[in-house]
């Protein structure tokens, strides 16, 4: 009897050991399969289009590799949170993967990315890329982490008809924040049913807000987030108060969405989806990507885009020189330094960004390109009506603080929005709780007064 | 086996005093034998109770994160993660509203909601006795997930309260923005009251009938039957179910997330939330264990508090 128990138990162990063994083995010979994982959310789908063109002939040209892709489908922050929690394990983490430029020396720093100056160094390419936009895939030790795909600039767009009707001047040329503000006003005054302005703002929008909503105004007074000269971030500075100050205009003054519409995770897709093409919002601030939305193989095609939809440069505060400002940022390639099979992930990313798939890639995306021979193309420039005007403003523009402090201080900002948008908070006290952060964040030592 | 059971009645007097060490020996071995079906509940309780308990307890000491350099060689802090905990200004907030939480959603509302529902069907014919059970068990049926959304869509601003409202003629507030802590706190009761009121309700048939009736005789009214002898009755019930209510209700995270998100601001951030945020919003692991942590010490609190007041053990 007694041994019968025995048996049985011990058989099932057995078996239990043999399933989980078998579960968790197969990866050490699985180098076959390359994981490629990236981001895809609403009307962004530019890049899974790319990936899935790249593996088709990725697969083509190199028998018996397969490349296994892993859209994430989440909003910035958590694609960006999503992607950590892969890479923390060798299990899951990526072999190539779509990484943010601001993201490249944190997450290098962390071990998750493996450097590429020894495929850089043999690859004929890499010469045709930017020098500006090489320095953006540096990781703080110097090396090369990630390959860029594209840069962007950020500006207002604005629906020329609905300015029209509200009488107001078509071109859109202002030249300070006032003037923004009070063409919103006459929106709303003369076109009650039309949401005026939009800016990002608030914790949902993540790098969004911080980006497109708030460094557009901060880099447009006389302060900045950080003194790149001393490595120190800048706390008290009356650039940040007046531009939460700015935010508090727009929302709290009804010039822009209600507070639960900016809110809510989705407004990025509903602004390119829905408001504007439907004539719902009179203008945005946001990126230069916006009209891949519109173009026959996006999201939202919209054939009229380019006739209804104008641009203007970003002014400054004051209409100080240079008298716009803009932010630019960007997408790179990067590898996963738990990545068994590397060579194989190299070929996959030189191949995704080789001359022809990136100027490809620019094109559907809207992307601002960082290859000279993509950017001097006859095909590139006439693809995109746009592209003029958005490679114009690289010369305002400015980069984010490429530090590995910086998603956290971005998320600081963002609280600082949504408090003052919000109205829980004064853009003075949101302005001192942000600074209060900073210092918990990077240390006292790491900080300095804005005078 | 035959002479032990000859010795026995010799013994009897001093039995349990002085057993043989054979026997001690042998009854240690049976239950050593007989425990053995519990091992892989207590191994499955180990690792995915005790485990993560643990982990989040040393990670809550370490400045880990998800990037940056901390990610990879994570160090021990000390109490740096409680000591910026305490300064800010979150923090108290969120405990504050974790109470507030806690006491109108699951101490009062689904308690005192379970407990009245449960009396009322007690008295009812079998036919309400259905239909409000199978009405008021829908919303426990339901996944988390799908429950948050049909609470979403109930306290939306065009949702189905603000159109009830307007039929009869209320311009009802933007329920989720104006109002974020009473609508997260009604979904909760809405969501949670099923459990309490079968609990109850299988509580309430374990009352003798002779006893309430005899009060009866005696001249107690409703409200003393009630209060005198049928809740001192349940009183075990009502222990054991405050205590699974208050734990449920404090790990509560997707129907606010989906809700409110802890918005707007910071005006519905119970902590679960607040930890969620700290660790995977803002990527700071250990700080956001050590919130999970004091999640852990305040339901522990409620659980002993619970345990001494309503001694269920003592009858």
């Amino acid at each position: 009897m007694k041994k019968t128990l025995l048996s049985v138990v011990s058989l099932g162990a057995v078996a239990a050991l043999a399933l989980s063994g078998c579960s968790a083995g197969g990866s050490e010979t699985e180098s076959q399969t390359i994981k490629v994982a990236y981001q895809k959310f609403g009307s962004f789908v530019q890049v899974d289009n790319h990936m899935k063109a790249v593996k088709k002939a990725f697969e083509a040209a190199n028998e018996g590799l397969t490349v296994e892709l892993v859209p994430i489908e989440a909003q910035e922050n958590d694609y960006a949170t999503k992607l950590a929690l892969m890479n923390k394990s060798a299990a899951t983490a990526p072999d190539v993967m779509y990484e943010d430029t601001f993201r490249v020396q944190s997450d290098s720093d962390a071990g998750y990315l493996a450097p590429l100056d020894e495929y850089t160094s043999e690859w004929e390419d890499w010469d045709s890329f930017y020098d500006n936009a090489k320095n953006a895939g540096l990781g703080s030790d110097g090396k090369t982490y990630g390959i860029p795909m594209g840069t962007d600039t950020r500006a207002i767009w604005y629906n020329k008809d609905l300015f029209a009707e509200a009488g107001l001047p078509v071109p859109f040329e202002p030249k300070t924040w006032e003037d923004v503000l009070d063409a919103a006003a006459t929106v709303k005054a003369e076109l009650p049913d039309v949401i005026p302005l939009n800016v990002y703002s608030g914790k949902a929008q993540g790098e969004a807000a911080s980006m497109q909503g708030f460094e557009m105004l901060l880099y447009g007074t006389e302060d900045t987030l950080y003194n790149t000269d001393d490595q120190k971030w800048i706390t008290g500075s009356q650039g940040f108060v007046d531009s939460l100050g700015f935010i508090e205009d727009v929302y709290q003054g009804d010039l822009g969405p209600t507070p639960e519409q900016a809110l809510d995770k989705n407004v990025g897709n509903l602004v390119s989806g829905e408001w504007l093409p439907q004539g719902k919002l009179a203008m945005g601030i946001d990126g230069s990507w916006l009209s891949g939305t519109w173009l026959e193989e996006g999201t939202a095609p919209w054939a009229e885009w380019d006739t209804v939809m104008g641009q203007a440069s970003m002014p400054t505060q004051d209409g100080a020189e240079p008298g716009a400002t803009s932010m630019s940022g960007g997408w790179t390639l990067a590898m996963g330094s738990k990545s068994t099979n590397k060579d194989a992930a190299w070929d996959f990313i030189s191949l995704a960004l080789n001359k022809d798939n990136s100027q490809a890639y620019d094109i559907a995306a809207s992307q601002i390109a960082v290859r000279d021979d993509v950017s001097q193309d006859p095909d590139y420039q006439a693809a995109n009506p746009t592209f003029g005007f958005f490679s114009e403003i690289v010369a305002t523009t400015h980069f984010r603080p490429a530090t590995s402090d910086y998603a956290q201080i971005s998320s600081a900002i963002t609280v600082a929005m949504e408090a003052v948008m919000t109205g829980q908070q004064s853009p003075k006290d949101a302005a001192a709780a942000y600074d209060q952060a900073v210092v918990g964040i990077v240390g006292e030592e790491n900080t300095e007064s804005a005078e | 086996m035959s002479a032990p059971t000859l010795a026995r009645p010799d013994e009897r007097p001093g039995r349990g005093t002085s057993p043989r060490p054979g026997r001690a020996r042998a009854a240690t071995h049976r239950s050593l034998v007989r425990s053995i079906p519990l091992l892989p509940a207590v191994v499955l309780l180990a690792i995915f109770l005790l485990g993560p308990v643990i982990s989040s307890f040393y990670g809550s000491f370490t400045n880990a994160s998800l990037s940056g350099a901390s990610a990879q060689d994570s160090a021990f802090v000390g109490f740096d993660n409680y000591a910026a905990l305490f300064a800010d200004p979150d923090f108290p907030k969120s405990v504050m509203l974790t109470l507030v939480f806690l006491v109108a959603s699951a101490i009062v509302g689904q308690n005192v909601l379970g407990l009245g529902l449960a009396l009322l069907m007690r008295s009812s014919n079998r036919l309400v006795r259905s239909l409000v059970g199978t009405f008021v068990v829908t919303a426990w049926v339901l996944p988390e997930i799908v429950a948050s959304f049909a609470a979403y869509a109930f306290f939306n601003d065009t949702g189905t309260l603000n159109n009830l409202l307007a039929a009869v003629g209320i311009d009802g507030p933007n329920w989720l923005y104006a109002l974020p802590m009473l609508s997260v706190i009604l979904a909760n009761i809405w969501r949670g009251t099923a459990f309490s009121m079968l609990v109850y309700s299988a509580a309430l048939q374990d009352v003798p009938q002779e006893i309430t009736e005899s009060a009866e005789v005696d001249g107690a009214r409703g409200w003393q039957r009630l209060v005198f002898i049928t809740i001192p009755m349940i009183r075990r019930s009502i222990s054991t179910n405050l205590m699974l209510t208050t734990l449920q209700t404090l790990s509560v995270f997707t129907l606010i997330f989906v809700m409110t998100g802890g918005g707007p601001g910071t005006d519905s951030s119970t902590l679960p939330v607040l930890a969620y945020q700290e660790a995977f919003q803002f990527g700071q692991l250990g700080f956001g264990t050590a919130i999970a942590t004091i999640m852990l010490l305040v339901g522990a609190a409620f659980s002993v508090a619970y345990i001494r007041a309503l001694k269920p053990e003592v009858d």
